[in-house]
């Protein structure tokens, strides 16, 4: 407008050099418009680093991460040695049971053995015990298991796939390498070698690694057993805690607050209110669960119900937030139409608005709990960050168990010494980016399909 | 929509966790981070060997495993917490304030702290002296007291490598700090002469002088860590200058990317360690309270398994792992039996 209106007064003025047409572009309009196109790129660059920043990023993530998917497996045959398992021979369970782990490992050995012979693989400079530490420690754990589950397998002889240790089963993810197994303490040359030669006789082989998702912890020894089972169903318990008691709650409260409570200072209070708790950094909630929830009402530690309990009143600033602007959203035309035929207030709010607004509330929900699902500093101080190998045991009860989180998990794999765990870190946030994204798009398609706009 | 079912189910909720049992079958462990990857292959074992569940083994310092400890008697307090540091006269104070007076101090063995750079680069010799004369504010210098004015390594020693000084060293919070100060920079001090010249500086305070030698330099050469032993790996991998102070353990888990430095001539080794040749290493300890042993279930079973032979012994899975197995050990089995308490600290 001042464009137009500036050059028509100097050209009233009789003016030569003012003299211009809307047509020819003054100086003033140039700097504006090139203004506007620095601002755009400026946008453009900010949001090129930013998508720059996040592929490098998941990069980074996948290429550490994606190989944990992957495991390597050892098949042998095992014979359930009665001498060694059962050496009074009477199947006795209880004497069955006091033999060890311990006791388990020289059957490995001799079936490593037996088949390398089998095989006619011999290498050199490569001790018998040496060549069984290609096999996980976790094996005689899973032999012990397999043999009291049922005692009269011993005598049997029986093929296992069993874990390639953590080294092997880097050498195939590149991890390790020849010249790097040459430094290294853990692992040989001549290991190496034999595990090839495994590979190729069809013994050895990487598969999928199912187990990831449905093995507890392990400890710092065994990470190619480590899984995410234990994590995974202490982020569900608690996730499930938190619907449970989010939802009805953040609900209720909010109903109340936008269509029935009277507008004076205490609600305005409670408003700015929800308003700051919406801001408190997670750890505030850690440390109010603790003080509340165990110390106080005696819940026991590292239990999903205290962390669900603790997530809640994190996510509920949020749900109500939501909840109440999707309520607002809903004109007041729909309230005065149900009034005006006769409806009460409460049949107005729960056979109209509420039904208008749950695509937002529920949109406002699922991304509460996507929010608390990723959340790691309140549990560390309830006790959740922990090496918990126990299953929690089935809900209701089971909320009350050990267990562990899926972003817990990560922080505590990070933490270990041996390297394999860096890539049980990565595929552990993968697992844990691809929950987020599914919560995320069901929230969208929630909302494409059922929002309604006025 | 469904809000009748949601609100239901919510009370269906409530209800059961309020007739939920919450009585405690798990042994509950908290504390030092170093402790941990022992704890967490003991409970491993121990759940895998007996009909009792796997203990929970949390970390988070060994100052608040045994705060924890100290909380109270009762199923939602801790029955163990692992310390790489001895417990502190405050601590059995505040333990006892909250009834907790039996507590067994339980030693499991010992861990090396060693020095380690990237394997690509130049071996080094140190003493204790050198570390002080690298990382100290004050150092002894042609016979005076100045700030410390070292850049690279061979300007400390002609033999050390001509590297520039840049040394990741754990920060305060962890105790592995409490081992560096008291048996690097402390003992160096004192060898080198600059305890000397730090009492005679503060009229013969020897307390002053012991702080003075802890006092590090704030020029860059020497970065605190306040993370793991995995973040100084990551810094280390950044900047191949630098040295790293490192669990034993995490060393030989590392070897490949690492190379360890001597200390005084002797290479840190589980072995060296035991003989008492490696002068950097401390005992690790777990704390167990007296009062849940016959009330949580397995807790006797699993401090006994902890310290069997098969375990800590000098074959056992800890010392392949790095704990260098404690030479006292028979005397530990003998007490943990007994379930004798510890004594006042001396």
């Amino acid at each position: 407008m001042t464009d137009a209106t500036i050059p028509a007064s100097t050209a009233g003025s009789g003016s030569a050099s003012a003299r211009s047409s809307l047509l020819t572009v003054d100086t003033h309009t140039r700097r504006r418009r090139s203004s506007e196109a620095r601002f755009r790129l400026l946008g453009l660059l900010a949001v090129s680093l930013g998508v720059l920043a996040l592929l490098g990023l998941l990069a980074s993530i996948f290429s550490n991460g994606l190989s944990s998917f992957q495991q390597t497996y050892i098949r042998l045959d095992i014979h359930l040695d009665a001498a060694r398992l059962d050496k009074a021979g009477d199947r006795n369970p209880e004497q069955i049971a006091k033999v060890s782990t311990f006791g388990y490992a020289p059957l490995i050995q001799k079936a490593m053995e037996e088949k390398m012979a089998a095989a006619g693989i011999a290498i050199d400079g490569l001790s018998a015990n040496a060549a069984a530490e290609l096999i996980s420690k976790e094996a005689p754990a899973e032999l012990r298991r397999y043999v009291l589950a049922d005692p009269s397998r011993i005598g049997q002889t029986v093929p296992f796939d069993l874990l390639a240790s953590g080294r092997i089963d880097g050498y195939y993810k590149g991890r390790v390498t020849m010249a790097s197994a040459e430094l290294d303490r853990n692992v040989s040359p001549q290991q190496l070698q034999l595990a090839d030669q495994l590979k190729e006789a069809g013994i050895l082989e990487t598969r999928f690694n199912w187990s990831f998702f449905t093995a507890p912890d392990a400890s710092d020894t065994r990470p190619e057993a480590a899984g995410l089972g234990v994590a995974i169903l202490g982020s569900a318990y608690m996730m499930l805690i938190v619907l449970a008691l989010s939802l009805p709650i953040g609900v209720a409260a909010s109903i109340y607050l936008e269509e029935f409570a009277p507008r004076n200072r205490f609600t305005d209070l409670i408003e700015v209110n929800i308003a700051n708790l919406a801001a408190v950094p997670s750890i505030v909630f850690g440390i109010l669960g603790l003080a509340v929830f165990i110390n106080f009402a005696g819940l026991p530690q590292s239990a999903p119900v205290v962390g669900g309990l603790v997530l809640t009143l994190m996510t509920l600033p949020t749900i109500i937030i939501a909840t109440r602007a999707s309520l607002k959203a809903v004109p007041p035309s729909i309230r005065d139409a149900a009034l005006g035929v006769g409806a009460s207030k409460m049949q107005s709010v729960f056979h109209h608005v509420l039904p208008l607004a749950m695509p937002g509330i529920l949109t406002g929900t699922i991304i509460g709990l996507a929010q608390a699902l990723g959340e790691t500093a309140p549990l560390l101080l309830i006790g959740m960050v922990a090496f918990v190998r126990e299953y929690p045991g089935e809900p209701p009860a089971g909320f009350f168990d050990p267990a562990s989180a899926l972003p817990v998990q990560v922080y505590n794999w990070t933490q270990r010494g041996d390297p394999a765990f860096v890539e049980r870190a990565s595929g552990a946030i993968i697992v844990l980016l691809v929950f987020l994204v599914l919560m995320n798009l069901i929230a969208i398609v929630l909302r494409r399909r059922f929002e309604r706009r006025w | 929509m469904n809000i009748k079912a949601l609100l239901s189910a919510t009370a269906v909720a409530s209800v059961a966790f309020a007739g939920a049992a919450i009585a405690r079958d798990q042994i509950q462990i908290a504390g030092s981070s170093t402790v941990l990857p022992y704890a967490s292959i003991v409970a491993e074992a121990f759940g895998e060997n007996t009909d009792f569940p796997t203990p929970v083994v949390e970390s988070g310092g060994s100052g608040a495993g045994r705060k924890k400890l100290c909380e109270g008697v009762g199923e939602n307090t801790i029955d163990i917490a692992n310390s790489s540091s001895r417990i502190k006269q405050s601590d059995i104070d505040n333990c006892a304030a909250n009834g907790v007076t039996e507590i067994q101090e339980v030693r499991i063995g010992y861990d090396g702290i060693v020095f380690a750079s990237d394997i690509n680069g130049p071996s080094f010799a140190f003493t204790p002296a050198d570390w002080h004369n690298a990382l100290a504010a004050k150092v002894v210098k042609d016979g005076k007291l100045v700030d410390n004015p070292h850049k690279m390594w061979n300007d400390i020693r002609a033999d050390l490598p001509a590297q520039p000084i840049l040394a990741f060293i754990p920060g305060t919070k962890h105790g592995t700090r409490e081992v560096f100060d008291e048996k690097v920079l402390i003992d160096g001090c004192e060898e080198n002469g600059a305890f000397e010249a730090l009492a005679a500086a503060n009229n013969g305070d020897e307390k002053a002088a012991e702080k003075a030698c802890m006092a590090l330099r704030t020029d860059g050469a020497s970065i605190d860590i306040d993370g793991d032993y995995t973040e100084t790996l990551a810094r280390i991998d950044a900047n191949k200058d630098g040295i790293g102070v490192f669990g034993l353990s995490f060393y030989e888990n590392n070897t490949d990317k690492l190379k360890v430095a001597t200390m005084n001539g002797i290479v840190p080794t589980t072995e060296a360690i035991a003989k008492g040749e490696y002068p950097v290493s401390r005992p690790l300890y777990f704390y167990v309270k007296n009062a849940h042993l016959d009330v949580i279930p397995g807790l006797q079973d699993y401090i006994e398994f902890f310290v069997s032979d098969e375990i800590a012994g000098p074959d056992g899975p800890l010392a392949q792992y790095g704990l260098v197995s404690d030479p006292e050990l028979a005397k530990t089995q003998e007490m943990v039996k007994n379930r004798t308490p510890m004594g006042p600290l001396n």
